[in-house]
C-alpha cells in the first residue's frame, strides 16, 4: 500500500502494530508457559507467569493512548480508521487472553499438590491449538490477511469440541473419585480458560477480518458456542 | 509512548555566522543602499516641488496684477458739450451718432491738461456710453466718472513703465484723481484690442460650452463602448482590432484630431466655424478613447465574485451590468472621464485647426456662436505686442488653473461619494 | 450488507440527474462521462483533489459555466426530468431555481436588506414593501442570521463578519425559493466556529432544498453530507452513502485520497 503523505502517520500505525505484536507475543507466552508449568508441575514457572502479567496490562494502556492520540491528531479514515479501531479492541481482548494465562498459572500449585491426579492427555493438545489460534490471529492482523483470520475462526470449533470432551471426562472422573473433586474442578476451570482463549482469538480474527475488508463476517462463519452455557 | 519523530539525515553544514564581520559589512552596505535610495527620492520630490513653486510664484506674481486696473476720475460736463438726444429715447444706436469719443477726449484734455486724452484708455468712451445708457438723465448734468487709465499709466501704477509714464502718473497722483482697484471687468468682459479693456468671460464661457458638448458626447459613447467591449463583445479578431485601435487613438497627437474635425465637421458637414459645437465634437473624439480605457479598467476591477453573485440569484446579463457592475465601476469611470475632460480643457492645437482662434469680442450665446476657449485665449494674448497683455496672460492662466483645480476637486468628490468597499 | 441506517438512506427521490456529462474548456476535457443523481432529501458532497473537476461539474448544474466562453457541455443534465441544456430552458429562471453559494462570501456592497431583497425583486416575487419585508425576515431567519442583524438591516452587507456574510449569501440564495442549492466550498474562507454554524445551517436546510456541497475538507463532507461523490481527474470515481465512503470505500483511488495517501 502507498505510504501516507504525512510520514508520521505511517510511523504511528507502525508503532501501533508493533505494540499489538508485542502484546500478542506476551499473551501467547503466558498461555504456553502456564501450560508447561502445569505439565512439569513447576510452581516457579507458574509464579513467573503471574508476575509477567502486569507487563501486558501496561502495553494495553500504551495502545489505548496511542489510538486516542492517532484519532485525535491524524483523523484516520477508511482502512486506517478500521485498523486503528481494531487495534484498540484487539488490545483489550489480548489483555484478557493474558489474564486467562495468568489464571491457569494461579491454579497450577493447587492442582500439582496432589500427585495422584493424572493430567489428562487432551489438555496439552487443547492448549496448543488455542495458542496457535492466538498466534495466527495476530499474524493475520500483522499481514492484514482476511483468509488467515477465517481459518482461525473455523478452528474455534476444534477447541470447543476439546472442551466438551474434557468436560464430560472430568464429570465422570469426579463422580468416581469424590476425594479428587477439588483438584478436578480446578482442572475443569483450566479447560474452561483455554476455551475462552479460543473464543477471544476468534474475536481478534473477526476484528482483523473487518479491518482488512471493511465487511462484517456473516453469522454462519462465526464460531459456535460450546454446549454448556456456563461461562 | 513512542513519539513519532523524523530526523532528516542532513550533511554537516556550518551554522550561518549572523554576527560575523562579513555579515556586518553586508548589513551596513544594505542600509547605505536604502539611505541612498531614500535621498534620491527626496531629491526628486524637492526638485519638482521647486519647479512647481517657481511656476506658481511667477504666475501669481504676474497674474495678480492682471486682476487690477488703474482708473482716473474724470469730470464730464454734458451741459457744455451737449448731446442733442432726447434722454427718453437714448439707446446704443442713437448714441453711436454722438461723438462720445471726442467728447471724452475733450473732457480729459480739459481736466488733465494738454495731452490728457492720452492718459486715459482709448476705449474709455465705452465706459461713458455705458454710464449714459445706465442713466440717460446724466446728459443734462455734470458727472464724474472713473475711466480706465491708459496702458502706460496702468503699468506705471503697478511700477513697471517708462519714465514719461511715471512722470504723468506722479502728476495724476498729486491731483488725486487716480486710483487702482479690483478689475471686475476682467471677469465679465471679453477679448478686446486694448489690454485695459480685455476680459476672460468670453473665453471662459466658450470653454464651458465646449466642455459641455464634449462631455455629453464622449461620456455616454465612451461608457457604452467600454461596457460592450468588457461585458458583451465576444473574443474575436475584430474586437482585438477595436481594442488596439482605441488604445492607439488615445495616443494620437491632438493636432491630428483638429485636422479631422476640420475635414469632417467643417468641410464635409459644413458646421459653423469657430463654434463651441465643433470644438466640443473634436475634443470628444479625443476624450472618448481615454474614457473607454479608464472605463474598461474600472469595469475589469469589479470583482468577478459580484457578477457571480448576481448571476447566481438569477439576474440577467443586462441586470448584472446595470445593477452591479456599472454602479461599482462608476467612480473609476468618473475619474477617468474627468482626467480626459481636464486634458480636453487644456487643449489648444485641435481648436486652432477648426478656427477657434478668431478675435471674438462678445461672449458666445450658444454652442453654435463663434467662441474661443481659455487656452486659446491665453495663446492669443501671449502673442500680443502690447506690454499690458503680459499680466492679462498670466491672469488668464490663473483662471484656467482654477478651472482645472475645480474639475479635479469634483473628480475626487465624486469618487469618494460613489466608492464602495467589497 | 446494508445496515438499517444505510437502508433508510437509499436514493429514492432524485431531484437532478446527470448522464454521461462531458465538459470541455477549449480542447481540454475537464469532466469525463459523469453520471450522478442529486437526491432531494439528502445533502450531497463532492470531494476530490484540486483540479479534479468537482467545482466545474457543480457549475454545470446551474449553467454558471455559460459565462466561460470556451466551456462546452455534452450529455444530459435534468432538473425534475427537464433537460436544463435544452433550448427551451431559460437560464435566468434555472439559476433562480438552482441557487448558488460561492467559495468567498460575496455579498453585494449594499445593505443587508437589499442583499436579500435583490433576487425576489428582479424576479417580481414581491410587489408591496410589506411582502418584501416578510421575505427578507423569513430568508434571514432560515439562514440563521435574523437575530444577529434584525436591528441593522440598513447597514452594509460587507460590514458583517466573514461567517455572517456567508450566511447572508445563503439567505440571499434562499430568498428566491430555489429547489436546489449549490455550495462551492462555502467554508473555505471561514474560521472553525463560523464553519460549524454554516454546517448546522446546512443540516437544518436539508430536506427543504436539495443541497450539493463541494468541499476540500473531508471531515466536513463527512459531517454534513449523506451522499459523497469522489472525483478524480475529471471522472466520478465513486459515489455512495457517506458513511460507507469514509469507512469502507470501494475504489483504491478513493481510499488513498481519503486516508491521506494521495499523490
Amino acid at each position: 500500500m502507498v505510504e501516507h503523505t504525512v510520514k508520521a502517520f505511517d510511523q504511528d500505525i507502525d508503532t501501533l502494530r508493533g505494540l499489538i505484536a508485542e502484546m500478542g507475543g506476551r499473551a501467547e507466552a503466558s498461555l504456553d508457559n502456564a501450560m508447561m508449568a502445569l505439565l512439569r508441575r513447576d510452581k516457579n514457572m507458574a509464579r513467573q507467569v503471574v508476575l509477567d502479567d502486569p507487563k501486558i496490562d501496561a502495553l494495553e494502556e500504551q495502545v489505548e493512548r496511542l489510538v486516542v492520540q492517532t484519532i485525535a491528531l491524524r483523523a484516520p479514515m477508511a482502512n486506517d480508521l478500521r485498523e486503528v479501531v481494531a487495534a484498540l479492541k484487539i488490545a483489550g481482548v489480548v489483555e484478557r487472553i493474558g489474564d486467562y494465562g495468568k489464571n491457569i498459572a494461579k491454579r497450577v500449585p493447587l492442582i500439582v499438590e496432589n500427585r495422584k491426579l493424572e493430567l489428562m492427555s487432551l489438555l496439552p493438545s487443547m492448549g496448543q491449538i488455542a495458542g496457535e489460534m492466538v498466534h495466527d490471529a495476530l499474524n493475520a492482523f500483522a499481514a492484514r490477511d482476511a483468509d488467515l483470520a477465517i481459518a482461525v475462526i473455523e478452528r474455534d470449533k476444534v477447541v470447543d469440541d476439546f472442551y466438551n470432551s474434557i468436560f464430560r471426562t472430568l464429570l465422570t472422573y469426579m463422580a468416581e473419585n469424590p476425594k479428587m473433586i477439588s483438584e478436578s474442578a480446578h482442572l475443569l476451570f483450566v479447560a474452561k480458560n483455554i476455551e475462552r482463549i479460543g473464543d477471544h482469538a476468534t474475536n481478534v480474527a473477526e476484528m482483523v477480518y473487518y479491518a482488512a475488508t471493511g465487511q462484517y463476517l456473516p453469522d454462519r462463519e462465526r464460531g459456535e458456542a460450546p454446549e454448556d452455557a456456563g461461562k | 509512548m513512542n513519539a513519532p519523530s523524523t530526523t532528516l539525515a542532513s550533511p554537516t553544514r556550518n551554522p550561518t555566522d549572523w554576527k560575523g564581520a562579513a555579515m556586518q559589512k553586508r548589513i551596513a552596505a544594505r542600509y547605505a543602499a536604502e539611505r541612498r535610495f531614500r535621498l534620491l527620492g527626496m531629491g526628486a520630490v524637492l526638485l519638482s516641488a521647486g519647479f512647481l513653486a517657481f511656476l506658481l510664484f511667477t504666475m501669481i506674481g504676474n497674474g495678480a496684477r492682471g486682476f487690477t486696473r488703474t482708473e482716473i476720475a474724470l469730470q464730464i460736463d454734458f451741459q457744455t458739450a451737449p448731446i442733442l438726444i432726447d434722454p427718453a429715447t437714448v439707446n446704443a444706436q442713437s448714441l453711436a451718432g454722438a461723438n462720445l469719443q471726442a467728447i471724452t477726449a475733450q473732457a480729459a484734455d480739459k481736466a488733465l491738461g494738454a495731452g490728457g486724452d492720452a492718459l486715459i484708455s482709448p476705449n474709455a468712451w465705452l465706459t461713458v456710453r455705458d454710464a449714459i445708457l445706465d442713466n440717460p438723465k446724466v446728459l443734462s448734468q455734470k458727472i464724474t466718472l472713473s475711466l480706465p487709465a491708459s496702458t502706460g499709466i496702468d503699468l506705471a501704477a503697478k511700477g513697471d513703465a517708462s519714465e514719461t509714464d511715471e512722470a504723468a502718473y506722479a502728476r495724476l497722483q498729486q491731483s488725486g484723481v487716480v486710483s487702482t482697484g479690483f478689475n471686475s471687468a476682467f471677469l465679465s468682459a471679453s477679448d478686446a484690442t486694448d489690454p485695459t479693456q480685455v476680459g476672460i468671460w468670453g473665453a471662459f464661457k466658450g470653454s464651458l460650452l465646449t466642455m459641455l458638448v464634449t462631455l455629453l458626447l464622449s461620456f455616454p459613447i465612451g461608457v457604452a463602448t467600454a461596457l460592450y467591449l468588457e461585458e458583451y463583445a465576444p473574443k474575436a479578431w475584430w474586437t482585438d482590432i477595436i481594442e488596439v485601435s482605441i488604445n492607439n487613438l488615445a495616443a494620437v497627437p491632438s493636432i491630428i484630431f483638429g485636422l479631422l474635425g476640420l475635414a469632417i465637421f467643417l468641410n464635409l458637414l459644413d458646421f459653423p466655424r469657430s463654434a463651441a459645437l465643433v470644438g466640443g465634437m473634436t475634443l470628444a473624439l479625443m476624450t472618448m478613447p481615454v474614457i473607454v480605457i479608464a472605463g474598461r479598467n474600472a469595469i475589469k476591477a469589479v470583482p468577478p465574485s459580484i457578477r457571480d453573485a448576481a448571476l447566481g440569484v438569477g439576474a440577467s446579463p443586462v441586470q448584472v451590468v446595470f445593477h452591479h457592475v456599472l454602479p461599482l465601476a462608476l467612480p473609476g469611470i468618473l475619474t477617468g472621464t474627468i482626467i480626459g475632460m481636464a486634458r480636453a480643457l487644456g487643449e489648444t492645437a485641435p481648436l486652432l485647426m477648426i478656427g477657434m482662434r478668431a478675435f471674438i469680442a462678445t461672449p458666445p450665446g450658444g454652442i453654435t456662436d463663434p467662441a474661443t476657449v481659455l487656452p486659446v485665449q491665453i495663446f492669443l494674448w501671449s502673442d500680443e505686442v502690447s506690454k499690458g497683455f503680459i499680466e492679462k496672460t498670466s491672469a488668464a492662466i490663473i483662471v484656467l488653473l482654477a478651472f482645472l483645480l475645480a474639475m479635479n476637486g469634483l473628480a475626487i468628490y465624486l469618487r469618494n461619494k460613489f466608492e464602495k468597499r467589497w | 450488507m446494508l445496515t438499517e441506517e444505510q437502508q433508510a438512506l437509499k436514493p429514492n427521490n432524485p431531484k437532478m440527474t446527470a448522464r454521461d456529462v462531458n465538459v470541455f474548456y477549449g480542447a481540454k476535457q475537464a469532466i469525463n462521462k459523469v453520471s450522478i443523481d442529486v437526491d432531494m432529501d439528502n445533502v450531497t458532497a463532492f470531494i476530490g483533489p484540486s483540479g479534479c473537476g468537482k467545482s466545474t461539474f457543480l457549475r454545470t448544474l446551474n449553467r454558471m459555466n455559460d459565462t466561460v466562453a470556451s466551456a462546452r457541455v455534452e450529455g444530459e443534465i435534468t432538473l425534475d426530468g427537464e433537460n436544463i441544456y435544452a433550448p427551451s430552458m431559460d437560464v435566468v429562471q434555472l439559476r433562480a431555481r438552482v441557487g448558488m453559494v460561492f467559495q468567498k462570501p460575496n455579498p453585494f456592497p449594499k445593505s443587508i436588506y437589499e442583499n436579500i431583497a435583490y433576487g425576489p425583486r428582479i424576479h417580481g416575487l414581491a410587489s408591496a414593501k410589506a411582502d418584501m419585508d416578510v421575505i427578507v425576515e423569513k430568508s434571514l431567519r432560515r439562514a440563521g442570521l435574523w437575530e444577529e442583524v434584525k436591528d441593522r438591516l440598513n447597514e452594509s452587507g460587507t460590514a458583517l463578519s466573514g461567517g455572517q456574510q456567508q450566511r447572508l449569501c445563503i439567505g440571499r440564495a434562499i430568498a428566491v425559493e430555489p429547489e436546489v442549492i449549490l455550495m462551492d466550498e462555502p467554508c473555505s474562507a471561514l474560521d472553525p466556529i463560523a464553519t460549524a454554524k454554516i454546517e448546522e445551517l446546512i443540516h437544518e436546510l436539508r430536506g427543504r432544498y436539495a443541497i450539493v456541497i463541494v468541499t476540500h475538507n473531508m471531515q466536513q463532507a463527512a459531517r454534513v453530507s449523506q451522499r459523497t461523490a469522489f472525483f478524480h481527474l475529471g471522472t466520478l470515481v465513486e459515489y455512495g452513502v457517506t458513511s460507507d465512503i469514509f469507512t469502507n470505500p470501494k475504489a483504491d483511488r478513493t481510499r488513498d485520497y481519503i486516508t491521506g495517501r494521495y499523490g
